[in-house]
């Protein structure tokens, strides 16, 4: 069992846990993942490590519930527990083998979305415990759902944006990256994407039109994450990857996003029916549209 | 008193019945039926049914006990060579072992061992004996990295010998291919797999599970820093294959080890469970060996139409007679020599179908079966809205690549000697699929039982 030592919600629909996982904590390095399960008929789900202290025992994980068993967290409160808790998965960010003096060469900026926010923490906090104080670009849809900014303020250039302009400024993490990169000189040897697909394969988009080498970091479908299933299998290249022992960081001018994108939509309407049936049990007879229980 | 030549016949489900259900298929000899089928031994003096077994199990010794109505006894003389009875009774090809040495089979059909084997491990079961745990411990801890048949059966051995052994798995439950691989209808998870593991437990194994050597821990931070003088890598061969051909990443199409793994481990077949699984209507396995029958069965109880393409014949099959008898008896359709080629998909990336080509059998290969060689311009196209790839598993490098001074060959399995498991690395040893590759579950015993053989000489040469 794995205690949850805090639980919040960082912002509407965003909660944040501290969990104690000592094996786990003593050996997270930034980019890794965990795999989590809450009770013997939940999922095993993939979720970023937001933060880990080795001193505590304690992983800080980050979610957005949306399917059947990230639901069942919300509810959760410190004190209780997850069944397992497993990891830490995935190769550690490439960042991480640099030395200190290759590290304090290298201009990085950070492009983070939505909750892929979270998994950029951790990177950016070993960056500035190394010396390396990285620009940073967050963007969300609307300002109640920014999170973490006084913790990425403390270790990196933060530049905030909001889709409707409700906070800071109006427009996409692309349109800044491209704002600081055309009309305020910034040069950048390595951008790091991390967020929504769609938005990984924007940022793509602009940094290969402006030239800059770029890191994503895949959150595909998983069952095991240490290679078993190859259910998170992707294209990178002509090669075809498992984001679980593979990455979950790839180049990003490689990656094939939109067979990627299809690959999520796969399990979209077995999830819903498992939901359905979660919420409405007995009562629910089809109309939905996807069980067939009213044909 | 039935045909002397024939084997009392085993009660099965109704065909028809279990295609629709996840009850296992076997029920199993009773008391009676066992003790006929065991007046059929022989008891040869020199028992080949013995040489054929790879833990070598007094085989006559067993079955004399059966028919004698000793089913304690029997269960005894059959845990002093095997941890898992209830497994293998069940899982072994015992028609290339101990069945197909027997030489009742040389005139007529051979003693039924297996299911002989399985009535004694589940009586002991329904009567509470358990395995004799060590009388004494030695104070000498183990670490065992797997907890399927290769780990239980080292693991379980070594404990008898008194060791201190913490079994390590990645996986939430223990049992490794037996959780994950083997579904339900062959080898049912409470009342067989999760009672071995008991048993194993019952001799003083610790199991930890949640934790990926190579990731949590290395193998030289259990050696250095937790205390373990000896290591048993028993970490199977995870990795699954795939044909690289055009259209395999559509939706649809899966690794036999997802579609097994959502199905069995995370029990996808049941409505009071999370994971989903897709619920095709007509399903492609490709491949012949255990698992493609697996996966096969498996979607034909899940309500499709499915079919088994393989490239080679029925008699190159690789899987268990018996697993092709009863995948054929449920209504699973077996199109042979043919080979798929590329599969179809429409134009949101879901498969359609998949394109084969027809195949003829040439000269034996480096495996002394017939080589498949493709017939030009045979192609035709099968309908399908699911795919499962069932060509075969690799050992994960996870270990290997983490582990400083253990060799591995081009295949990436871990270089161990047949003998004692022992590895290129001192203290390290090896055995099962992470060392053979994908092979059966009595081979991993067999190697587990050398592992501890190996490792008990090595710790006691240490501190004598």
């Amino acid at each position: 069992m794995y205690k949850i030592l805090r639980a919040e919600e960082l912002a509407s629909n965003i909660y944040l846990m501290d969990v104690e996982a000592p094996r786990v904590a003593s050996r997270c390095l930034p980019g890794q993942f965990v795999i989590v399960k809450l009770d013997e008929v939940s999922e095993r789900i993939p979720l970023t490590i937001c933060d880990y202290d080795p001193e505590k025992g304690t992983v800080t994980i980050v979610f957005q519930p949306i399917g059947v068993s990230t639901r069942k967290y919300v509810s959760l409160k410190a004190g209780d527990c997850f069944e397992d808790f497993v990891g830490p998965l995935g190769q550690p960010s490439e960042l991480t083998h640099l030395s200190p003096e290759e590290l304090k060469q290298k201009k990085i900026v950070f492009v983070g979305g939505g909750v892929g926010t979270a998994p950029v923490y951790p990177q950016l906090k070993w960056l500035h415990a190394h010396g390396v104080t990285p620009d940073c670009i967050i963007g969300a849809r609307t300002k109640d759902l920014i999170i973490l900014e006084e913790e990425m303020k403390a270790v990196s250039n933060l530049y905030l944006t909001t889709d409707d302009g409700s906070y800071v400024r109006k427009g996409m993490g692309t349109d800044v990256l491209r704002d600081l990169v055309q009309n305020q000189g910034k040069k950048y040897d390595l951008c790091v994407a991390i967020g929504p697909m769609i938005m990984m394969k924007f940022v793509c988009l602009l940094t290969k039109e402006l030239g800059i080498p770029t890191i994503v970091s895949m959150n595909p479908i998983m069952v095991d994450g240490t290679g078993m299933c190859g259910a998170c299998r992707l294209m990178v290249g002509d090669e075809v990857k498992f984001a679980c022992v593979d990455g979950p960081e790839f180049d990003g001018h490689k990656v094939d996003f939109d067979l990627a994108m299809k690959r999520q939509q796969m399990y979209k309407t077995e999830e819903g029916r498992a939901l359905l049936r979660a919420q409405e049990g007995e009562t629910h007879h089809g109309g939905c549209g996807n069980c067939g229980g009213d044909k | 008193m039935g045909d002397v030549l024939k084997k009392v016949p085993v009660r099965e489900q109704d065909p028809k019945v279990r295609a629709t259900n996840f009850d296992e298929v076997c029920l199993g000899y009773n008391q009676e039926e066992a003790q006929e089928e065991a007046v059929r031994c022989l008891n040869c003096k020199k028992a080949q049914c013995v040489i054929g077994c790879p833990v070598s199990i007094d085989i006559p010794a067993f079955i004399h006990e059966v028919k004698e109505g000793n089913f304690a006894e029997a269960y005894r003389v059959i845990s002093e060579s095997s941890a898992l009875p209830a497994v293998c009774g069940r899982v072994c090809p015992q028609e290339t072992q101990c069945e197909g040495k027997c030489i009742r089979g040389k005139k007529g059909e051979p003693v039924s061992i297996g299911k002989l084997e399985r009535f004694v491990a589940d009586w002991a079961k329904e009567n509470g004996i358990k395995p004799t745990p060590a009388a004494q411990k030695n104070g000498h801890k183990v670490a065992v990295i797997g907890s399927g048949p290769a780990g239980l059966t080292c693991a379980g051995d070594l404990a008898r010998m008194g060791y201190d052994v913490t079994i390590f798995e990645a996986l939430h439950k223990a049992g490794g291919v037996l959780v994950y691989g083997i579904p339900e209808f062959r080898l049912p998870k409470e009342k067989v797999v999760a009672a071995e593991v008991e048993n194993v437990k019952s001799l003083g194994v610790k199991i930890e599970t949640n934790v990926i050597i190579g990731k949590s821990v290395t193998i030289d931070e259990l050696l250095k820093d937790e205390g373990f003088e000896a290591v048993f890598i028993g970490s199977g061969a995870g990795l699954p294959m795939f044909m690289g051909i055009p259209g395999e990443q559509a939706n649809g199409v899966f690794s036999a080890n997802e579609y097994l793994t959502r199905n069995n481990l995370m029990k996808a077949f049941r409505d009071d469970y999370d994971t989903p699984i897709v619920h095709g209507k007509k399903v492609v396995v490709v491949g012949g060996g255990n698992v493609a029958m697996d996966a096969a069965r498996t979607a034909l109880r899940l309500g499709a139409e499915t079919h088994i393409v393989y490239r080679r014949s029925e008699a190159e099959l690789p899987a268990r007679a018996e697993e092709v008898h009863h995948a054929k008896e449920e209504g699973v359709i077996f199109d042979l020599l043919c080979n798929p080629v590329e599969i179809l998909a429409d134009e949101n990336s879901w498969v359609t179908g998949v394109r084969c080509i027809r195949m003829e059998l040439g000269e034996p290969d480096a495996s002394g079966r017939r080589r498949p060689v493709e017939i030009p311009g045979s192609e035709f196209e099968i309908e399908a809205d699911t795919v499962i790839m069932s060509l075969g598993t690799s050992p994960n490098p996870l270990i290997s690549s983490t582990t400083y001074g253990l060799d591995v060959n081009k295949r990436k399995c871990i270089v161990a000697d047949e003998e004692f498991g022992r590895t290129s690395k001192e203290g390290v040893y090896a055995g099962g699929d992470a060392v053979t590759g994908a092979a059966t579950v009595i081979l991993a015993m067999g190697a587990g039982k050398a592992g501890a053989r190996g490792i008990d000489e090595y710790i006691k040469s240490k501190n004598a």
